[in-house]
């Protein structure tokens, strides 16, 4: 039904002129590309411009003249970069199959056992998706540091989930939702248990809610600030977000090579995967703001 | 036969909400009570507090700094959010038509979204430098101005900065979001307008943004939500300065609860906007409620 309405709309695209789709469109678009892509080619010319180029009074600031690799190596061997690329990666994919693993089986028994109070749950879990973070943050640092759990990646990998479980538990709830219960009805008769059905009938079917879900989980834990800055503390522990921006600001003199260097590499992986998975992660966006 | 699958399934139910429920209960509810107690407390980093009622609050309300930022964040939420809606409407519909590369151009505008805000924000922060600032040196050889702009010295200059940079990272979720709820409206109903004769105007007040409300309603709710409890954009690029002139809510209470160690009022704070919060989800929710009546009930 949605490709149909998609295609639909060209019917009545011929009652606009060229000139004027020009300008009620085209220009206008164009704008907005510009605009909201700018900061990224700034980031990338930066990076790549060599220290006597970033005085820019000088020369034309949109180009580089002598490309330059210095800032990415002084980063990677003179920074703790490198292992607050390691931390970010370990804490998100641990905290994402974490998060998926608890959203799946929660999510399964709402929507599909239907157990006394499983609507009360759903509820439950809706509000706690709207808590934001940081009104959680100070309460948060002193349960973990009660722990002594204090400045390790546990204290990321168990307080993230906390934004990741409702996330994705009410995203596979509407997937599990379109899936036909009678075809767990046939499963039951031939004596399948519940767990079966679970992973070799439901899970097989909702693998894109599994994809957009994973990869929406896994870049909310990357891009994670409040958690990260509050319950981290020494260097080489934090994450990329955190680290760059505590830790490489060196008194008054900014090296904004070195900065917006590390600000590209810190983007990559979720770029990277954005880019391959983007399909499902406007379904994963859009999917989680219905109902 | 039937009890016995019922008792079963109520069994296998809890089984299942387990490990999502201890997770949620130890680091979700159990810290929003926390935090809770101790804004009624005069805990400090390093020693338990004592009750002191609502001296936090009466403290908070008398007191200029936390005034200012929840002025600053009253402001900063409705003014982004304004633009944002405004202008992510506006990319929906440009991206409703059809275009050549709509699909490049519908991923390529959500990178402000996906990238690491921390990390965006370092970006602006470098666009906003007092002395190498490229926005200042494009107006200077314009002739609009002749000397570079301190964006983030003067208290409205940098209001203003730090609210465009939030304007720019939302409007991918509007524009994405909206544009899903423009696909499902029926083309019929545009041509039905065009024989009537309508202007792109009327079309749009009173075909599009009717059958858009409902999701507007969502997404309004949603990005109020996220402005107002916004943290990291602010934080990293002035910190709450100059002079407070960009503290909001969150930024205050960090600086009182985890850099200055005062962990109940910090938490006070914190409380304080749920008040807020709570409106704007009721809000959504009856603007929703009128909809489905509007409708005649049918959903």
């Amino acid at each position: 039904m949605n490709d149909k309405t998609k295609a639909e709309p060209e019917g009545m695209e011929y009652l606009q002129s060229l000139p004027r789709r020009w300008v009620t469109i085209y220009i206008p678009l164009g704008i907005f590309v510009f605009v909201l892509l700018f900061p990224f080619y700034w980031m990338v010319i930066t990076a790549f411009k060599p220290a006597s180029e970033l005085a820019l009074h000088t020369s034309n600031p949109f180009w580089v003249i002598s490309p330059t690799l210095q800032h990415f190596k002084d980063l990677l061997f003179n920074t703790p970069f490198p292992s607050w690329m390691l931390n970010t990666l370990i804490v998100s994919v641990v905290a994402t199959v974490l998060s998926l693993a608890c959203g799946t089986l929660g999510a399964y028994a709402i929507e599909r056992l239907r157990f006394q109070g499983s609507k009360q749950v759903g509820m439950a879990i809706f509000f706690a998706y709207l808590v934001p973070p940081s009104i959680l943050f100070i309460p948060l640092a002193s349960i973990v540091f009660k722990m002594g759990l204090f400045d390790t990646r546990w204290a990321l990998i168990l307080t993230y989930p906390t934004f990741l479980i409702p996330f994705s538990t009410w995203l596979l709830m509407g997937y599990f939702r379109s899936i036909p219960y009678e075809l767990e009805e046939c499963a039951l008769i031939d004596g399948a248990t519940r767990w079966q059905i679970l992973v070799k009938i439901i899970l097989p079917l909702s693998v894109p809610g599994l994809i957009s879900a994973g990869i929406f989980a896994f870049t909310l834990s990357w891009n994670e600030y409040i958690y990260a800055l509050t319950l981290i503390s020494s260097s080489e522990m934090k994450t990329v977000p955190v680290g760059m921006t505590t830790e490489l600001i060196e008194g008054d003199v900014y090296h904004w090579g070195q900065l917006m260097a590390g600000a590209l590499l810190g983007s990559l992986p979720v770029a990277v995967i954005y880019s391959f998975f983007a399909e499902y992660y406007v379904s994963g966006m859009t999917g989680a703001i219905k109902e | 036969m039937l009890s016995h699958r019922f008792d079963n399934s109520n069994l296998l139910g809890w089984i299942f909400m387990a490990p999502a429920a201890i997770l949620l209960l130890f680091f979700l509810t159990y810290p929003l009570g926390l935090g809770v107690w101790l804004g009624f407390t005069d805990t400090t980093i390093g020693s338990d507090g004592q009750w002191i009622g609502l001296d936090n609050y009466a403290y908070l309300v008398g007191d200029p700094i936390s005034r200012l930022a929840l002025f600053n964040t009253i402001l900063y939420t409705v003014v982004a959010c304004a633009f944002k809606f405004a202008l992510g409407l506006w990319l929906a519909i440009l991206l409703n038509h059809k275009l050549r590369m709509q699909s490049f151009f519908r991923s390529v505008i959500m990178l402000p979204w996906i990238v690491p805000t921390a990390l965006s924000a370092l970006a602006f922060w470098w666009m906003y430098d007092p002395q190498f600032s490229i926005i200042s040196w494009v107006l200077v050889k314009l002739g609009l101005i002749d000397r570079y702009i301190d964006f983030l010295g003067d208290p409205w200059l940098a209001r203003l900065s730090v609210v465009i940079a939030n304007i720019w990272r939302g409007i991918p979720f509007f524009a994405i979001t909206l544009l899903a709820g423009l696909q499902t409206i029926s083309p019929n109903l545009y041509e039905a307008a065009a024989i009537d004769g309508v202007t792109p105007w009327q079309q749009f007040r009173y075909v599009t943004l009717p059958l858009l409300t409902p999701i507007i309603a969502v997404v309004t709710t949603f990005s109020v939500l996220f402005t107002f409890t916004d943290f990291q954009l602010v934080y990293v690029l002035t910190r709450g300065g100059p002079v407070n002139a960009t503290q909001l809510m969150t930024t205050l209470s960090y600086q009182q609860a985890i850099s200055g160690g005062a962990l109940g009022e910090g938490s006070a704070l914190a409380i304080m906007m749920v008040p807020f919060l709570l409106a704007s989800v009721l809000f959504s929710y009856f603007g929703l409620q009128r909809r489905a009546w509007q409708r005649g009930g049918d959903k």
